[in-house]
């Protein structure tokens, strides 16, 4: 196994220029347990920790290489709920919300509050660079729209952050879980709402109807709430695995629906 | 130096026993305790030898299929691989297994559970060696796979059946309840992974340090399946980081000596996460079907049940287990009218073992949901109603009818359990500490709380008419004392406990406990079914005993110190000087009060002792989203005498957890044989924000033949702590809820 450990951005897109089945390492709690399943057996690996653009975190661009220990402490009220959910303190450590777009897993735990808020990726390569959406990068799963040359460099947060914003994660134990069903939801002044649910589906959603329905309740009912609980339930696609079963997720979605947008009202 | 004023040889290890510091009754620190938290323990895993091998092992996908070829050319050809190894290649009889050696050492052509080793790789490094193990081309041809423990039922596939007939079989009473119930499969899930270091003494011989639970019981079945003779292996205790019955069966063993033995050269194997969840039997996952008969006062009048526990494709352990799971099918109540069927199917599913509380959890789980509903239907309270039926020392066990002469506090421990006060029900709002936890899911407007009840008897030590014995030898030395012993440390605290009873017995302060291997002492049993702290601390009390005896005996002395002996209160000879006189030393068998086999209605004196537990839990549930915290366990446990109060809670606390592990998250998840979660990503065990707060009371009433009186502590805690909990659950959510785990989906209702 070739290890590169490049000192610089130039010196990583170089790397994975030449060599476009290299592994991008970062926190490795992906990889690593890839390697330890007998998954992936890596010929040859570039790590990331090095680089300085990577954990630079200014405002709404936050650096891939940023860990989810960081994140805990930041100003982004859901970003910081959700990252305490993730693993334990040393994963956490080691943890990065770049490493999260990468694997690009539907139990991502990032993944939802980054749909909520429509953020972007920032990929960059010898080329040059170029931003995608977040559901223009997040295509599959566990697939994504990163190009074997380019690294992820950043997630960017819209300018204007909505000032209401809650997560919530469902899992069988109270610490160190993977989602059974996690949701982010946002809510501005005028009653702008977004909601953004893990677990449920190939990808990271958004469930847009039920959006579109709250968002134009000024101060919802009780039925209203019901309601936007309801479509949330119907719009998601989950299925059944050794986690947890299609019909509790698309229960549980539906209550995390409710539950999310009561504490944002 | 303390010296005694009225020194007596016949009273001497009382007065001794009081006068030691780090005797009995104190809470003597492990003397491993630091190392392991420093991460200086060396662990089996951490074992290193000069030019030693790694090992790997390659296995079956399937659960059931036929091995039609296999080619390992593409293993051998591989740089670095020294050696692949098959079962054509095995020596002897190439079998092992605890209770029966039906297991092959390697695949003998049929593989008969997921995961079942097919060949076993020697490299240079251990990448190599898994890279090799990978590179073996197996073809398969695959096999209907038996994965009902019904279905194995009905056709006869058993590896025991049990059968409990006692009393009028036509007795009836005026309430019937029934109920059907499950336990899924649980896993000791031990930190430290399955691990052995072999070495080749150069003349055919081969001493193996391996994690283990009975170095003795793995020596015998190495040198059965190899065909070496007695004294060409030496089993060598090591450290093991965790069992909880996952040790008792070899996995690793047998591969690692044949591989060191063929090369010549130190073979080391450690199993990774994954490969240990297939690696090692787990618990055995139970159906059961139950009917008790009750008077409108509450009295029993009869129990019946059939208990089917699945014990996958090997037998390991599954005899002892559905024995154990019958026996005590009815708990700690008196009944005299009784009717058990236990099966222990064999299937192609994952095989099962040895895990606390060894099929006492799975029945307990059965008989108190019982009588939890039971007490609902005659509107009484749940705890008055066991304490109605309580059965106490001098009464017959109600499947066995043996007359219960060991101690058997049952009321005294219930007492104590409802006498302790309910935690306050406002407890914190801290979202962290709501069902949920750090996924914030809730809010304590939607959270609902719940208090539930167990109560378990378990058999201490080994059943059955089973020879069960433990040696030690108690050696002065110089400076003290030695105890040697080859009874296994696995974090419970067997170092401590032998070392307090040694230094109580003798007067010294200065006891090192030294492990050896089975060249160099007599068998100490098992680490297991809660017997080592009364049987090899029995052994170490006697050897202790006998040292201080002939100590005295031999220049007349009158008492024994760390000093030397004494004689009316003068120092008659230094301990150094004692020493070069010639060495005094004591080996000392224990075997406990004799047991036999069940008559063919399973009647009979089968058991050496009893324990009993009762725990109380309080939960709170989320019932919309099913998600639950335990706030709290209460428990008090008949442990004749404490002899480490600290170790003593250590157990306590440990093994409630592992019950609570059980009640809500701990599950195999097994399809057509194959294990899903075999990870700790998704086999979840607690963590400390799911570890309940636990209040514990020690029922002290002296057993009946433990050393001081003490009784084993290990198991009792982990099996009526899963009922109490989903009887809490139930109490919460108002849901039947007949299997554990309660998994969210189950309270919800979807």
């Amino acid at each position: 196994m070739e290890m590169t450990t490049p000192k610089d951005l130039t010196e990583a897109l170089t790397a994975i220029d030449q060599d476009p089945d290299a592994v991008l390492l970062a926190g490795g709690t992906d990889v690593m347990i890839g390697v330890n399943f007998g998954e992936t057996w890596p010929s040859h690996v570039v790590g990331l920790r090095r680089l300085a653009e990577l954990t630079a975190w200014e405002g709404n661009r936050i650096g891939a290489g940023v860990t989810y220990r960081r994140l805990e402490k930041g100003p982004f009220a859901a970003l910081a709920e959700l990252s305490r959910t993730v693993g334990s303190p040393q994963i956490r450590n080691a943890g990065t919300i770049g490493g999260n777009l990468g694997t690009a897993s539907p139990a991502g735990d990032a993944l939802p509050f980054l749909a909520a808020v429509d953020a972007e990726v920032e990929l960059a390569s010898l080329n040059g660079r170029r931003t995608l959406p977040w559901h223009e990068f997040l295509v599959g799963v566990k697939r994504n729209a990163r190009e074997p040359n380019e690294l992820i460099v950043a997630t960017i947060l819209p300018e204007a952050m909505p000032p209401r914003q809650a997560f919530a994660k469902v899992g069988i134990r109270n610490a160190m879980v993977i989602s059974t069903v996690s949701a982010c939801l946002t809510r501005r002044e005028d009653g702008t709402t977004t909601i953004a649910l893990g677990s449920v589906a190939p990808t990271t959603i958004r469930a847009r109807k039920a959006e579109a329905m709250i968002s134009s309740e000024k101060s919802p009912t009780e039925a209203a709430i019901a309601e936007f609980g309801r479509l949330v339930s119907e719009e998601i696609k989950p299925i059944s695995d050794h986690r947890s079963t299609a019909a509790y997720r698309r229960h549980a979605a539906g209550v995390l629906a409710k539950r999310l947008l009561e504490r944002c009202l | 130096m303390t010296v005694p004023t009225t020194p007596d040889t016949q009273t001497a290890p009382a007065s001794a026993e009081q006068r030691v510091n780090a005797g009995i009754g104190r809470s003597v620190l492990r003397p491993d305790g630091i190392p392991k938290v420093k991460g200086n323990f060396a662990y089996v895993s951490d074992l290193q030898a000069e030019g030693m091998l790694h090992g790997a092992t390659a296995r079956s996908p399937f659960a059931h299929a036929r091995l039609v070829s296999i080619d390992l050319t593409p293993a051998l050809a591989m740089n670095g691989v020294k050696a692949v190894i098959v079962q054509d290649d095995v020596p002897g009889t190439a079998m092992y297994g605890l209770e029966h050696r039906d297991q092959p050492v390697l695949c003998d052509g049929t593989a008969r559970y997921w995961g079942e080793p097919v060949a076993v790789v020697a490299a240079e490094d251990p990448e190599t060696a898994k890279h090799a193990a990978a590179a073996i081309v197996m073809e398969w041809e695959e096999l209907d796979t038996l994965d009902d423990p019904e279905e194995a039922d009905a056709i006869d596939s058993v590896f025991r059946r049990v059968k409990v007939r006692r009393g009028d079989q036509d007795a009836h009473g005026e309430v019937v309840i029934e109920g059907y119930y499950e336990v899924g499969t649980q896993d000791q899930a031990p930190l430290g992974p399955e691990a052995g270091l072999a070495l080749p003494d150069g003349e055919g011989g081969v001493d193996l340090y391996g994690t283990s639970q009975w170095v003795h019981a793995d020596h015998e079945q190495i040198v059965a399946a190899l065909g070496l003779q007695p004294d060409q292996i030496r089993c060598h205790p090591a450290g093991i980081g965790g069992a909880f019955g996952a040790r008792e069966d070899m996995n690793l063993h047998i591969h690692c000596c044949l591989l060191a033995l063929v090369t010549g050269r130190p073979v080391k194997m450690v199993y990774d996460r994954a490969e240990s969840f297939a690696g090692h039997v787990h618990r055995h996952p139970a159906r059961m079907w139950y009917r008790h008969e009750a008077n409108r006062d509450g009295t029993l009048v009869r129990v019946q049940a059939k208990l089917l526990l699945d014990g996958g494709a090997y037998m390991s352990t599954t005899g002892a287990v559905i024995g154990n799971a019958t026996y005590f099918a009815v708990g700690p109540y008196k009944v005299d009218s009784v009717a058990i069927d236990g099966v222990g199917a064999k299937t192609n599913n994952p095989p099962c073992g040895a895990m606390r509380g060894f099929g006492a959890v799975q029945s307990c789980f059965g008989h108190e949901t019982q009588m939890d509903r039971l007490a609902a239907e005659l509107a009484m309270d749940p705890m008055v109603l066991r304490r109605l039926n309580a059965l106490q020392q001098g009464d017959p066990m109600s499947t066995t009818g043996q007359i219960i002469t060991d101690s058997l506090p049952t009321v005294d421990v219930m007492d104590a359990l409802v006498a302790m006060p309910l935690p306050d029900d406002t407890d914190s709002d801290n979202p962290l500490h709501l069902p949920g936890g750090t996924g914030l899911t809730t809010s304590r407007s939607h959270v609902r709380r719940g208090v539930g009840y167990g109560v378990s008897i378990k058999n201490i030590a080994f059943s059955e008419g089973f020879d069960d014995y433990a040696e030690a030898r108690v050696v002065l030395t110089s400076v003290g004392a030695e105890v040697h012993t080859a009874a296994i440390e696995v974090g419970q605290g067997l170092v401590t406990v032998c070392a307090q009873i040694a230094r109580s017995a003798l007067g010294l302060e200065h006891v090192a406990v030294v492990f050896d291997d089975t060249s160099s002492i007599g068998s100490a049993g098992s680490t297991s079914a809660s017997r080592q702290t009364q049987l090899t601390g029995n052994a170490v009390l006697e050897a202790a005993r006998r040292v201080r005896e002939m100590a005295l005996e031999r220049i007349g002395g009158d008492d024994l110190t760390d000093a030397g002996v004494w004689r009316n209160g003068e120092l008659i000879m230094s301990l150094d000087a004692l020493y070069d006189a010639g060495p005094i030393e004591f080996t000392a068998r224990y075997r406990h009060p004799a047991t036999f086999e069940a008559d063919e209605n399973g009647q009979g004196t089968l058991h050496a002792g009893f324990a009993i537990a009762a725990h109380r839990a309080v939960v709170e549930v989320d019932p919309e989203l099913g998600l639950i915290r335990v706030v709290r366990i209460d428990t008090a446990q008949d442990v004749g005498r404490v002899l480490n109060p600290q170790s003593v809670i250590g157990q306590i606390e440990g093994g409630i957890l592992q019950g609570v592990g059980l009640a809500y998250m701990e599950e195999l998840v097994i399809q057509k044989g194959k294990i899903l979660n075999a990870s700790f990503t998704d086999y979840l065990l607690p963590t400390f924000l799911d570890a309940p707060d636990v209040e514990a009371i020690l029922i002290e009433e002296p057993g009946e033949w433990g050393p001081f009186g003490a009784k084993g502590v290990g198991e009792p805690p982990t099996i009526s702590s899963t009922p109490a909990v989903a009887a809490a659950i139930r109490d919460a959510v108002g849901k039947p809820l007949n299997r554990v785990p309660i998994l969210p989906e189950h309270i919800v209702g979807v």
